[in-house]
């Protein structure tokens, strides 16, 4: 056994994303588990345990994925669980190197982008989708963001300018970072004249469908001491499955559930964390899990947005390389972007501007809209080494 | 209020007819149940027979206590609407033809968080509304939020006309002037604001004083049409056939006989040779180039009625072969449903109890009067059902053959 905080996270990767791919999404599998050897120096034969999220496999899944990649693992799991996928990979992958069953975890999140593919993935993303969402303006995603987004405005007094702020603060920050797709800064004045794509939902509230791929690999401290890699701790995660499914229409998540023993088993207090990677497939998910795991009360983020400064050297840095509004949203891949990035910046391997003294970082999982709500919420603290 | 729809400005004969492309149609078998409910006219949700409660999405077990056992049953929609928007881009191309669409989230009073297509009249939320079902130009059961309250041209709603086949400002075509039922049809979806309304006519030598104080009125003309005359069918539909935004197929022969009162088949035959293959024939003529305008501007074509009969359910021995005839007629009807489905066209039989006219002369009442077929024919077209079982006779058997149709057949055979 080795104890759960013995078990460290390294070799960020990232295959560079675009907007379309002809590419598979074996393609961007292959591309991940590549730059994970290359990055960790290690042989694939070495690699014991795979952990794959992504949605445009089909037909195949992981199992088909071991052929296709030529590895042989005695721990295998496959998790089409969209942005909640990474932290749930990681969160798998620990308890797999702590009992014992694998002891070198490759995690891979990809996905490809075709040019008619995401239209076909809304399509068939679920039954409840098919049959009460999609025959509705078939609007997918933006639309039903477009309701809690509407909600949240008129329960809590957001403004369009609260969002805009943390959009721009995350195209600033991905500015650095070269993997992200959106390169020019964003003015107030832009944001706001973004053209409407479902009110209160303009522009630059969307992240843009691409492709590509993000990984990492899950060891033990030792092992990761001993091959000489940088890496961080993980010091706490959790999951949660359709949280408060009584809510008419959801304004929180399931971190609410979860926070204190989020916080406690790391030893920390919100007020410690360094950064924030917020699963932002919209900004008013940036705002809900800003409340929800405790940095400040429900219905206060659009004070907390306007008290603070959200950049790489802000006073609450978020989304450090741009997040998936200025990065692109690669299926899966977004799932792992926040920890690929906090893992990044907690090992000294930053390709983004680092946060000064960071040690605490927080990644923020979500996703799985197979109705009018996000089902999964999960979340992970990481630590640099010396933490 | 709703902006009143006005007339939709001529075509252009030079532009390209935009082809009818359907909103997306797949669904789950469970949630066929909505659409069966809505082609009657009527919203339903599973409710559990075990716990009460009410589900939505459609599924195939209580979300609450896992029973299987769930029934669709009536609701009366009300509810909360919590958030609402307009859908500027869509991934489907039906909808970026027809965007912005304004859709809304309503919690309903029953329980259910529901999405729906959201009325003008409705909102801004938050705000009551009422949910109904329709259906779309899918063939498939939706859910539309409309105010609490009715409001002027209600009917007129842009989105909600994409559901329904209102007769303003549209073209029909009423298969046979001669009877009773087609001079009232043809005066009551004239009275809904139908623009021209073409009557068709067989053997013109035989004079009718009702087709001719019709033929006075100004929106109306006579075409010569006899459904067992294939040639006839033909040149009808080449002169009018692009032009039918309602085929309202009324024509029939019915004869009042069983199987061993008359030797023979004649009488059979003629009741098939317009009642069944009158039928195919207006299809195969009529059919294809309706199909080809169903996305024709705001007013066109968008609806094929059948007359049937209440015995197409289940044979009424003293009308045995009128009752053969119009089961054949709904099969093949069903066939045209499939057909046109792809193309937003919706197929609308109607089942009729006993109408008061002479070949229904022995039975008691109550029967239908002609006035009130027609009437219920406007609203199956505006209210875009499918299927209409006008009068209180068709009522009941409807009931009963739901019930048990083999309980039915016993007690008409009795
Ligand atoms: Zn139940």
């Amino acid at each position: 056994m080795v104890a759960h905080d013995d078990v460290v996270v390294t070799a960020p990767v990232t295959v560079p994303y675009s907007r379309y791919s002809v590419r598979n999404a074996h393609w961007f599998c292959a591309q991940a588990l590549a730059g994970l050897l290359q990055s960790s120096g290690l042989p694939k034969s070495e690699i014991d345990g795979l952990c794959v999220g992504s949605f445009t496999l089909a037909p195949d899944s992981a199992i088909g994925l071991t052929q296709h990649l030529g590895v042989t693992v005695r721990w295998l799991d496959y998790l089409p669980l969209g942005g909640a996928c990474g932290v749930v990979a990681l969160r798998r992958a620990l308890r797999a190197v702590q009992s014992g069953d694998a002891e070198v975890v490759a995690c891979i999140g990809a996905d490809t982008n075709h040019v008619d593919s995401f239209r076909q993935t809304l399509e068939s993303f679920s039954v409840f989708a098919r049959d009460a969402v999609f025959p509705y303006g078939s609007g997918g995603p933006n639309a039903s963001f477009a309701f809690l987004t509407a909600y949240y405005m008129r329960l809590y007094g957001a403004t369009r300018e609260d969002f805009g702020k943390i959009c721009i603060a995350q195209r600033d920050n991905a500015l650095a970072y070269p993997n992200a797709l959106f390169k020019k800064p964003l003015s107030m004045r832009e944001y706001l004249e973004g053209r409407v794509i479902a009110d209160p939902i303009h522009l630059f509230d969307c992240v843009m469908p691409c492709a590509g791929a993000e990984g990492f690999l899950v060891m033990s401290r030792r092992r990761a001491e001993n091959l000489g890699l940088p890496y961080a701790r993980v010091r706490s995660t959790c999951e949660r499955h359709n949280a408060f499914p009584e809510d008419p229409i959801q304004m929180r998540g399931g971190w609410v559930l979860d926070r204190d023993r989020l916080y406690g088993s790391a030893g920390i207090e919100p007020c410690d964390v360094d950064f924030v990677q917020t699963y932002d497939d919209y900004p008013v998910m940036s705002a809900m899990q800003i409340e929800d795991l405790g940095f400040c009360e429900k219905g206060a983020a659009p004070e907390f947005i306007r008290r603070h400064t959200f950049t790489t050297e802000g006073s609450f840095p978020i989304n450090t390389c741009g997040g998936q509004l200025s990065v692109g949203q690669a299926g899966c891949a977004a799932g792992f972007l926040g920890l690929v990035e906090s893992i990044r910046q907690l090992s000294g391997r930053n390709l983004a501007r680092p946060v000064p003294n960071a040690r605490f970082g927080l990644a923020v999982g979500y996703g799985m809209i197979t109705y009018d709500r996000g089902l999964c919420s999960a979340a992970a603290i990481l630590s640099r080494a010396d933490a | 209020m709703t902006a009143p729809f006005t007339r939709p400005k001529r075509k252009n004969p030079v532009l390209r007819t935009r082809l009818p492309l359907p909103p997306p149609g797949a669904r789950s078998r469970a949630a066929l149940g909505l659409s069966a409910a809505a082609a009657m006219g009527k919203f339903k949700l599973q409710v559990c027979e075990a716990c009460r409660c009410v589900q939505y999405p459609p599924r195939e077990a209580c979300g609450s206590c896992l029973s299987p056992r769930l029934r669709w049953r009536e609701q009366d929609g009300f509810g909360e609407l919590l958030a609402d928007t307009q859908v500027h881009l869509s991934q489907e191309p039906y909808f970026r033809e027809r965007a912005p669409w304004r859709i809304g989230m309503v919690r309903l009073d029953a329980g259910p968080t529901v999405i729906v297509h959201l009325h003008s009249a409705c909102g801004p939320a938050p705000c009551r509304v009422r949910v109904g079902a329709r259906l779309d130009k899918a063939g498939q059961g939706v859910l539309i939020g409309f105010p609490v309250d009715e409001v002027a041209n209600m009917a007129d709603d842009r989105q909600l006309r994409e559901m329904t086949c209102d007769p303003k400002f549209r073209k029909v075509l009423i298969t046979d002037g001669k009877t009773a039922v087609g001079q009232a049809l043809a005066r009551t979806i004239i009275a809904a604001g139908a623009d021209l309304v073409w009557v068709g006519q067989a053997e013109p030598w035989k004079r009718s004083a009702g087709l001719e104080a019709l033929s006075a009125l100004p929106q109306v003309a006579i075409v010569p049409l006899d459904l067992t005359d294939s040639s006839s069918v033909v040149e009808a539909a080449g002169s009018i056939g692009g032009r039918v935004d309602i085929l309202i197929n009324n024509a029939e022969v019915h004869r009042t006989y069983g199987i061993s009162a008359r030797n023979g088949t004649d009488a059979a035959r003629l009741e098939m040779d317009v009642n069944y293959f009158g039928l195919l024939r207006l299809a195969q003529g009529f059919g294809p180039a309706m199909r080809g305008r169903a996305a024709d501007g705001a007013a066109g074509a968008t609806a094929w009625v059948n007359l049937l009969s209440i015995y197409a359910l289940s044979n009424f021995p003293p009308h045995g072969t009128f009752s053969a005839s119009k089961a054949a007629a709904l099969s093949l009807s069903q066939a045209l449903r499939a057909e046109m489905r792809g193309s937003g066209i919706r197929v609308i039989n109607v089942f009729p109890g006993p109408i008061d006219d002479e070949w229904n002369q022995p039975l008691p009442p109550p029967k239908l009067a002609a006035e009130a077929l027609a009437k219920s024919v406007v609203s199956a077209l505006k209210d875009g059902v499918e299927d209409v079982y006008p009068g209180d006779v068709a009522q009941e058997w409807l009931a009963r053959w739901e019930e048990n149709p083999k309980v039915l057949e016993r007690e008409l055979t009795a």
